[in-house]
């Protein structure tokens, strides 16, 4: 029998494992994926949640769809970042990013 | 969902190790081009796991928009950007990655105690069509969050096109139309701080 709590868990893994990209990763793009992967663990909760908790009105799924087309907006424009960059830097080392410090 | 209970399970363990192991793939290939593969594989084990939750328009959805559209563009951004670049070692790399293994392993057991411990106040699952529903939401309470999601996403559009767009560059004399399309850049083979900065394009 499937559980509420077997859902949160393969949730929780992948929020994890996109956190970890997130900071390790050098590259821009893996790091842009990484944030793809947090969202869909998000998305799964909502989900999860909405099918246990709330079967009647499903809500979650609604914020589901909301989080799903602000993920959309996201990477088109953290990839146009990227791409301005790139090309202007000629490097898609995070490391190598200083635009920003002061 | 009028599966059995076993074909359930066993459905969940497959999807839920494949999201995993893609995911991890995605962090830890090698190539950058392998993970944006992965990364697919990831979304279509996530839609096949919203449909064990009755979720069959947000799975539909999630195939269309993360598959079709975020993975394609992701590869597309790797395909302009994938020069072959050694990525200078770090001092005190490796410190960095364990610090963050051990945090990230910490939030984990929090979450897992976290989901475990609380007493969720589970209600019997009703069998119905999600899109009837999601439609009411969306044109009834949820009318202005979905507005402003489409106005979101005209103002992404834009913003992509303004952020992505090439510079043109002025007619040079002696050549032909062509030249007006791009405007060649000068590529350099190992990319120090002084030449990335001469690569500048303003």
């Amino acid at each position: 029998m499937l559980q509420l709590q077997f859902f949160l868990l393969v949730a929780a893994i992948l929020f994890c494992i996109g956190i970890y990209g997130l900071i390790v990763s050098r590259n821009a793009i893996r790091v842009l994926m990484s944030i793809e992967l947090m969202l869909n663990a998000v998305n799964l909760n909502f989900i999860a949640f909405s099918n246990f908790l709330d079967s009647g009105m499903i809500r979650g799924q609604v914020f589901s769809v909301f989080v799903i087309t602000v993920a959309a907006a996201e990477a088109a424009v953290g990839l146009a970042i990227v791409l301005g960059i790139y090309r202007n830097r000629a490097t898609i080392d995070m490391e190598s990013f200083n635009l920003l410090k002061w | 969902m009028t599966l059995g209970e076993g074909v359930q399970l066993v459905t969940f363990v497959v999807l839920s190790l494949m999201a995993i192991g893609f995911a991890l793939g995605v962090v830890w290939a090698p190539s950058i081009v392998y993970s944006g593969f992965l990364l697919g594989g990831v979304f279509l084990s996530m839609a096949g796991l919203y449909l064990l939750l009755n979720a069959d328009f947000v799975a539909a959805a999630q195939v269309l928009i993360y598959v079709g559209a975020v993975n394609v563009l992701i590869l597309f951004a790797i395909m302009l950007v994938n020069r072959r670049y050694n990525f200078a070692p770090l001092k005190l790399g490796w410190l960095r990655n364990g610090v963050t293994a051990v945090v990230c392993l910490g939030l984990f057991a929090l979450l897992a105690a976290m989901a475990f411990d609380t007493p969720w106040e589970l209600q019997p699952i009703q069998p119905l069509s999600s899109v009837l529903v999601m439609g009411g939401h969306f044109f009834s309470d949820y009318l202005l969050p979905f507005e402003l999601a489409s106005v979101l996403l005209l103002m992404a559009l834009i913003g992509a096109i303004v952020l992505a767009r090439r510079e043109f560059a002025a007619p040079q004399a002696g050549e032909g139309d062509l030249s007006l399309l791009e405007r060649a850049r000068p590529q350099f083979e190992s990319a120090t701080e002084t030449e990335a900065e001469l690569v500048s394009t303003r």
